[in-house]
């Protein structure tokens, strides 16, 4: 079985994001880019489901300009077998993200998609189940287990009030939540493997998909400061104004 | 005009809340709104619905392969009924952030995700970067908005409403490839501090494992989940998992308390987003008391017994 | 234990700073069959370096002809220089610009930009940099020379234990070592005890560095305009200043430097700073503006009678884990440069590294040390003696037949008893970050919580049973980012530890008066990730 797993280029989880003087985005020059932590746990995964022999194959992609190739190589590092850089030049909305790998889907024969549940900068989560959707096939979101058995994939799948289990048939779409593993470090030596590993270029054309997207971006803006607060003298005061907004 | 359909989310027996934040949010947009309540049995969800101030129409489709709210079935049905409306919203909880992309997809259009605002008919403003940054985004023309609510950026619309309640068939069967199996619910007396509408938390000040049995205990009389800071937990006076903050737990309840807590930013940046923030601390400079909205300068040992014995 | 897996290089470079980067650049374009990695702790190149930075670009010319068509992405040609001494109450002095000041034909830089930028043209070069990775130990071979460094291990829990994610630290075999770790390396410092390398030198001196990065209101950054100032806040037996460096896109990089050969056991260097930017004259331009990024790194003030032997048996000791940083001239990249590819010249021709010390000796690199050599000593006895001599010492080209000893930071401090603080006339504050944890926040240092505790106090009693009577536990004091504090009273007292807001600047390994603070490398990827600093 071939598993195909999404990883996006971000902004490192621990950078301090802020929003450029004139609004026109986010401020990310010099900034570490890094890929997706929710897509390293999909890959993680992933590699843990071959490494059990469940399957035999595992394809990191990535839609982007020629950067991207360093999260590919971060991804080849971690133990995928191959890569595929879906070239663009400018950003794509979700819904052409989820076009182009069910391409690549198609043309690999993919039989489990893995991607994180959302990317820590649009913060969208749509990528997985618009694949889904198109490809008419089951989708399994915010897994926190994931248990192959056969041709069937048994999810766990972290909701507000708990853990909903579902049973879906392969192929099928799963996107996964923090809780599912947490992704190995990489070895030095599999960091010069992975250079060496296969890294296919193709582009959105070649793909037959067109670049194209209903939103549009308009300004960014920071989150409005929260409102000054008042100051209460004792308990009895506190206990008053909870009481007065209804909050107990 | 706008036509907006939202998608109801519930558990068979009560319409959820969030369907109601999600209506406040349609509200804005302005136009005529339905709500779609789909599952297996669901007259006593319907009537809810309809009984919601601002409601046009309820428009039901009752099937049993419909029951739980399988993405694969839901969506077809929605698809069905999508056809004349103009905006498909549904609330961004776990139903909703799994349903509306699918719907999205089968409509050929881009989600807005987490609408905090809503800026004009086809336009809204919404979080990037887990918050730290806002963005204004537009639906171009000719294209359907599907979109999520952010329930913390709205508040339930009230009663007094009575719609119509209209059936639909469904159009489909169940899709086979897809089975539910079931659900667990997080169990504990304690509601879970990630998804808790209040929360009880402790700083170093309460300087024992002993002591923060105050924190747990405040909390279990007003039915709140409990967190500590980075120095309660280092300090071991709650476990690793009730970190509130930077490195922890980024939560967003509708009331915090912050007891014996000084407000660094690490800290704050795991509450920015909480509803009301009480604070109540010794030190007069602490910075807790820059962000809180209500203060209050004194010895979390006399007021949080003071605090319990106002309960009503 | 499993044995470890072992990758082997020709040369192996720890630390991706500017004199580790010129050395495998320098190394690549003599012998470029050579197999050459860089090893860097920093999650990325440029995570763990900041400076000023003011450069003198003639080792980039050299290095890599042609750079000013691509330079880095953060270089300002200098405009313009001024010198400030700034007064209590506001006020202030131009002084004139000394001839070690005048920064005609220099750049403003980000070093870590720089860095990022150095890195590429390395790897262009095939050079292999590790980032995210610490060199945690020194591999030595069977007869006792270097022979490469150890990785660090990952995933191991707060007690020691492998956690899930648990990796052994590889074994990078190399016959030839160049340990740059900037300042107070703590491999450097393990090295130079083991080999001796300070025997006929005098103690390494030291000073603190802090920086922030600001987003100013337009208007208010004059793009290449270098400002120093001396003076208020510290008092005259403190050294140290500031630096103003105007940047583009509204931005400007201010800092200050205190020599950590203070004897004030209640100074806070970070509060100096703090105060620094309140001077009417700095608080204007920063008004109303925001931070961008925040920082902290010791410099090596020592110089020349503070380099220890530079060779050892398999390894080479460059830039400022030597201590090549001009003081007077508050540059330090040019000599980090100009020393990692003179390693590299000998080490093509050679192959081995006996003959770079003489050689480092008898380099400009060094003669420009010696030149300078009685300026920061001469600070030892206040700033207008100090001011005084360093004029002389200018004026005469250090030429003259003296020099004078450098003194160890550590020894400095007075017992609180025995000393009291001069009025240093410091003002109520309100521009942020409003303390140390706030800093800390910019400056994005992040280590995971469950791994051993990096600061490695050797005898714990001491902190509570000496060194709170003798000196007030100053450690609480000095280190910029709040690591260290006191928590209870009377036999409750303890130390409480917050490692992960370490930014790895070594300021305590240096100025801990019992010398039992040992620093060592955290997990790799750990620590700050600074940008454009």
């Amino acid at each position: 079985m071939k598993i195909l797993v999404g990883i996006k280029r971000v902004v490192d989880y621990n950078v301090r994001v802020r929003v450029l003087p004139d609004g026109s985005g986010v401020d990310i020059d010099g900034v570490k880019m890094s890929v997706n932590p929710f897509d390293e746990i999909a890959l993680e995964e992933a590699l843990r489901i071959r490494e059990a022999g469940n399957a035999d194959e595992v394809i990191v992609v990535s839609a982007g300009g020629d950067e991207v190739q360093q999260q590919l190589r971060t991804g080849l590092a971690m133990g995928a077998d191959r890569a595929i850089q879906v070239k663009t030049g400018e950003p794509l909305q979700p819904l052409s993200v989820a076009r182009a790998f069910l391409k690549v889907v198609e043309r690999e024969g993919v039989e489990l998609v893995l991607l994180g549940k959302q990317a820590i900068d649009d913060d969208n989560s749509q990528t997985a189940q618009m694949m889904a959707a198109l490809w008419d096939r089951p989708q399994a979101t915010f897994a926190s287990e994931v248990k192959l058995d056969g041709g069937k994939a048994s999810v766990t799948r972290e909701v507000d009030v708990g853990l909903e289990t579902v049973e879906v048939d392969l192929p099928a779409v799963v996107s996964v939540d923090l809780r599912l593993n947490e992704p190995r470090f990489v070895k030095l030596p599999d960091i010069m493997k992975a250079k060496r590993k296969p890294l296919e270029t193709v582009s959105l054309e070649d793909l037959g998909v067109a670049v194209e997207g209903n939103l549009e971006i308009g300004s960014y803006e920071p989150p409005q400061p929260r409102e000054k607060g008042i100051m209460v003298e004792d308990a009895a005061q506190l206990m008053g104004e909870l009481k007065n907004r209804g909050l107990l | 005009m706008n036509t907006i359909l939202i998608i109801a989310e519930h558990d068979g027996r009560e319409l959820n809340a969030a369907t109601a934040k999600t209506l406040s949010c349609a509200g804005e947009i302005g136009g005529t709104i339905d709500i779609a309540v789909m599952g297996h049995g669901v007259a006593e969800v319907a009537a809810q619905a309809a009984a919601l101030d601002g409601v046009s129409r309820v428009v039901t489709v009752d099937a049993e392969h419909l029951a739980k709210p399988l993405a694969a079935n839901w969506a077809t049905e929605t698809v069905a009924l999508a056809g004349d409306y103009s905006h498909v919203i549904g609330p961004s909880t776990t139903f909703g952030r799994d349903l509306m992309p699918r719907i999205a997809a089968l409509l050929g259009a881009n989600q807005v995700s987490d609408i905090m605002a809503v800026s004009g008919p086809r336009t809204f403003k919404r979080p990037v970067y887990a918050g730290n940054a806002i963005v204004e985004v537009t639906v171009a023309e000719g294209s359907k908005v599907v979109a999520t609510a952010r329930t913390a950026s709205w508040k339930a619309t009230g009663g007094g409403g009575a719609a119509a309640i209209e059936s639909r068939p469904a159009v489909a069967g169940p899709a086979e490839h897809t089975r539910y199996v079931g659900l667990e619910i997080e169990g504990g007396e304690r509601p879970d501090l990630q998804s808790a509408a209040r929360v009880v938390a402790g700083g170093r000040a309460l300087a024992s494992e002993e002591q923060f049995a105050l924190i747990y205990d405040f909390a279990d009389k007003i039915g709140a989940g409990v967190g500590g800071t980075r120095a309660a937990v280092d300090a071991g006076y709650c476990p690793n998992d009730m970190q509130v903050g930077q490195t922890g737990k980024i939560i967003a309840p509708d009331l915090y308390f912050a007891f014996g807590i000084s407000g660094a930013i690490q800290h704050v940046t795991g509450i920015k987003d909480a509803g009301t923030i009480v604070a109540v601390n010794k030190d007069p400079e602490a910075p807790i008391f820059e962000v809180a909205d209500i203060g209050l300068v004194g010895d979390l040992f006399t007021v949080i017994p003071e605090l319990e014995s106002l309960l009503g | 234990m499993s044995e470890r897996e072992i990758m082997e290089y020709d040369v192996i470079v720890v630390g991706a700073g500017p004199s580790g980067l010129s050395c495998a650049i320098r190394l690549k374009q003599k012998k470029p069959e050579l197999t050459v990695a860089v090893i860097e702790k920093g999650a990325e190149v440029g995570a763990h370096i900041l400076s000023g930075a003011v450069i003198e670009p003639e080792p980039l010319d050299e290095l890599l002809p042609g750079w000013k068509d691509t330079p880095p992405p953060v270089c300002i040609p200098v405009e313009r220089d001024e010198i400030w001494l700034l007064r209590p109450g506001g006020k202030r002095l131009r002084l004139p610009t000394p001839p070690q000041q005048k920064n005609h034909g220099n750049y403003i830089v980000s070093l870590g930009a720089m860095c990022a930028w150095l890195a590429e043209k390395a790897e262009a070069l095939e050079v292999d940099i590790f980032p995210g990775y610490a060199a945690a130990d020194i591999r030595y071979t069977a007869d006792g020379a270097v022979g490469g460094i150890i990785v660090g291990d990952m995933g191991v829990d707060r007690d020691g234990q492998p956690k899930d994610t648990y990796m052994q630290g590889i074994e990078i075999h190399a016959p030839l070592t160049l340990i740059s770790e900037g300042v107070r390396g703590h491999l450097a410092k393990r090295l130079i005890a083991r080999y001796d390398l300070a025997a006929d030198c005098d103690p390494q001196t030291y000073g603190i560095g802090m920086k922030e990065l600001w987003r100013v209101q337009p208007g208010k950054a004059q793009p290449g305009l270098v400002q120093h100032t001396a003076g208020w806040p510290l008092d005259s037996h403190i050294y140290g200043g500031s630096f103003i460096y105007h940047l583009d896109k509204d931005r400007i990089a201010i800092g200050f430097v205190c020599g950590l050969d203070y004897q004030d056991p209640e100074f806070k260097p970070f509060e100096a700073f703090q105060q620094m930017k309140h001077h009417p004259m700095v608080r204007e331009m920063l008004e109303g503006g925001e931070i961008l990024s925040s920082g902290a790194r010791a410099i090596s003030e020592g110089g020349y009678q503070s380099l220890p032997k530079c060779e050892m048996p398999g390894a080479l000791l460059i830039g400022d884990s030597a201590g090549t940083l001009n003081v007077p001239k508050i540059k330090g990249v040019h000599q980090a440069m100009k020393c990692g590819m003179l390693a590299a010249d000998h080490l093509a021709e050679t192959g081995a590294v006996e003959g770079f010390d003489a050689k480092l000796r008898d380099s400009e690199i060094v003669r420009e040390l010696h030149r300078v050599r009685n300026i920061r000593p001469a600070f030892y006895k206040g700033f207008w003696r100090g001011f005084i001599r360093a004029a002389i010492e200018t004026v005469t080209l250090g030429k003259l037949p003296v020099t004078t000893a450098v003194h160890a930071d550590d020894t400095a401090l007075k017992k609180v008893d025995e000393y009291s603080a001069p009025e240093r006339h410091w003002v109520e504050r309100d521009l942020p970050p409003r303390d140390r944890l706030a800093s800390v926040y910019f400056a994005t240092t992040e280590h995971d919580e469950d791994q051993p505790v990096h600061l490695q106090i050797i005898d714990p009693e001491v902190c509570t049973t000496r060194c709170v009577t003798e000196y007030n536990n100053p450690c609480t004091r000095f280190c910029p980012a709040q690591v260290y504090e006191m928590t209870g009273e009377g036999d409750q007292m303890a130390l409480q530890i917050n490692a992960a807001n370490c930014v790895h600047c070594k300021t305590c390994d240096i100025k801990d008066p019992y010398q039992v603070i040992n620093w060592v490398t955290p997990e790799g990827g750990c620590g700050p990730i600074y940008q454009n600093m």
